[in-house]
């Protein structure tokens, strides 16, 4: 069981609370991770990665045991605190814009 | 009685504001969607408590909503929009080409005829439709392969189709707008696409007159005239009176006619609605009044309307979507400013109140006439 934090506006989108715990099947990589993320909350898709590239939106980040690993390789495999749910993968909108 | 509902886009959420025929007493819901940018809200004409809303971020891109109940409820949609085939290029501010990409929906048109179809407006500008109530959405790929997409270029609010016109008494022709491409014509429920901007003068682009390229910002059209349209142009008002193939220049004794909105009286075809903004440089009304103009005329002789709007110290502007026109018997008219103020006008425009003055900057208002 993978915990995942989600930002706020993607809780209210997804009608989740703070967290959500996905249950995997095979390696767990951020992909997968995603992979069950959007099919278990459809509404999610295209908010995090582009639905045609499937590449993070430049203003969100994932986080995996207080290390940004939002340009390691999708495919990579997440640390065992995140695999065994001890700690969540955090996905956080970046503190940017304010132009508007 | 017949009533009222508005819906109101911001740069920080949606409202809906409501109020019976005498349009005094209001009330506020909202804001659905707070912190995400509203470009368009929009109800159906067949069913008015099916409404579509395009909301987005830049954290997480473009989403679609739709309620059943009038705006009580949502429901998020597909908000995957995907060009058909290879989306080509168009020319960029600096004269090169860059590949259209997919930005946000500016625009919503439901069906006149068909309940569960939509049109959509976009930034890269192409169209969309969804024939399945907003489930799924396709490219009408005719109006961005037309031959002239090289020369479209983006306004300062980007490439946007922002406008789209439906022919009430002919299903398969419609028109758009596009900033800075002009406007387009199709007969043929959007297989196919003509420019239609002769006529248009636009000095701040290399020719002219060219047949692509103009920065148009709205056009209106009566409901019982379709071959008659309105446009406000970024410079220049403009009317054509054969369907766009051809325009003539209706400023006449305006102030100035840069502007974006323009809207047409739901009950006299040659009374329309524009609100002058001093320049392209100078986004706010010319000497800090704020005041709309009518031609009963069908333009070129304007009067201005001030009753209760602000005369001293207006510094707002008026964006492109932000005026709509109720079909009431005293046709009402609304207009949104980006400082967060809906105006209502019950009386055609002779006079003017507040409905909100404190709403993040409004980027759309639309207006439905209930039972």
């Amino acid at each position: 069981m993978i915990r995942v934090l989600l930002p706020a506006h993607l809780r209210n989108l997804a009608g989740t609370g703070n967290e959500v715990q996905l249950t995997l099947e095979g390696p767990a990589t951020l992909r997968a991770v995603l992979d069950v993320l959007e099919s278990t909350y459809p509404m999610l898709r295209g908010t995090i990665r582009d639905h045609v590239t499937q590449e993070r939106r430049p203003f969100l980040r994932f986080f995996a045991c207080s290390e940004d690993i939002s340009h390691d390789s999708a495919d990579a495999p997440l640390p065992e605190a995140v695999v065994s749910g001890k700690e969540p993968l955090l996905i956080i909108g970046a503190i940017a814009g304010g132009c508007r | 009685m017949s009533k009222v509902r508005v819906l109101v886009g911001t740069r920080k959420g949606a409202f809906v504001l409501t109020a019976d025929g005498k349009r005094q007493k209001w009330e506020v819901s909202g804001p659905f969607f707070g912190g995400f940018e509203l470009y368009h809200v929009k109800g159906s004409p067949i069913d008015p408590d099916r409404l579509y809303a395009s909301q987005c971020s830049g954290w997480h891109g473009q989403l679609m909503q739709r309620s059943d109940d009038g705006g009580k409820t949502w429901t998020p949609m597909d908000n995957k929009f995907v060009y058909d085939g290879v989306p080509g290029t168009h020319q960029w501010y600096d004269g090169t080409q860059r590949p259209w990409e997919f930005k946000r929906v500016w625009h919503l048109e439901p069906s006149l005829t068909e309940l569960d179809t939509i049109y959509a407006g976009v930034e890269d500008a192409a169209m969309f439709r969804s024939t399945d109530g907003g489930a799924s959405w396709q490219e009408l790929p005719g109006l961005r392969g037309h031959g002239s997409g090289p020369k479209w270029q983006p306004g300062a609010g980007g490439m946007c189709l922002h406008t789209i016109v439906q022919d009430p008494e002919n299903a398969s022709r419609m028109y758009v707008a596009i900033s800075a491409a002009g406007a387009f014509r199709t007969t043929d429920a959007g297989q196919t696409w003509t420019p239609i901007n002769k006529g248009l003068m636009s000095k701040y682009i290399p020719d002219p007159t060219a047949e692509v390229g103009h920065c148009v910002h709205r056009i209106a059209m009566h409901r019982s005239r379709p071959n008659v349209l309105f446009m406000q142009k970024h410079w220049d008002v403009m009317r054509t009176d054969n369907a766009g193939d051809s325009w003539e220049r209706i400023s006449g004794n305006l102030p100035t006619d840069f502007g974006f909105v323009i809207d047409v009286h739901a009950h006299e075809p040659e009374t329309v609605y524009v609100v002058p903004i001093k320049s392209d440089g100078e986004h706010y009304p010319l000497d800090g009044k704020l005041r709309v103009y009518r031609s009963r005329t069908g333009g070129n002789e304007w009067e201005e309307l001030t009753k209760g709007l602000p005369q001293s110290d207006c510094y707002v502007n008026v964006l492109r979507e932000a005026m709509a026109i109720d079909s009431l018997d005293s046709c009402g008219v609304y207009f949104g400013t980006t400082g967060g103020q809906v105006y209502c006008s019950p009386d055609a425009g002779d006079s003017w109140s507040p409905i909100v003055r404190d709403l993040p900057a409004v980027l759309s208002v639309e207006v439905q006439t209930l039972p």
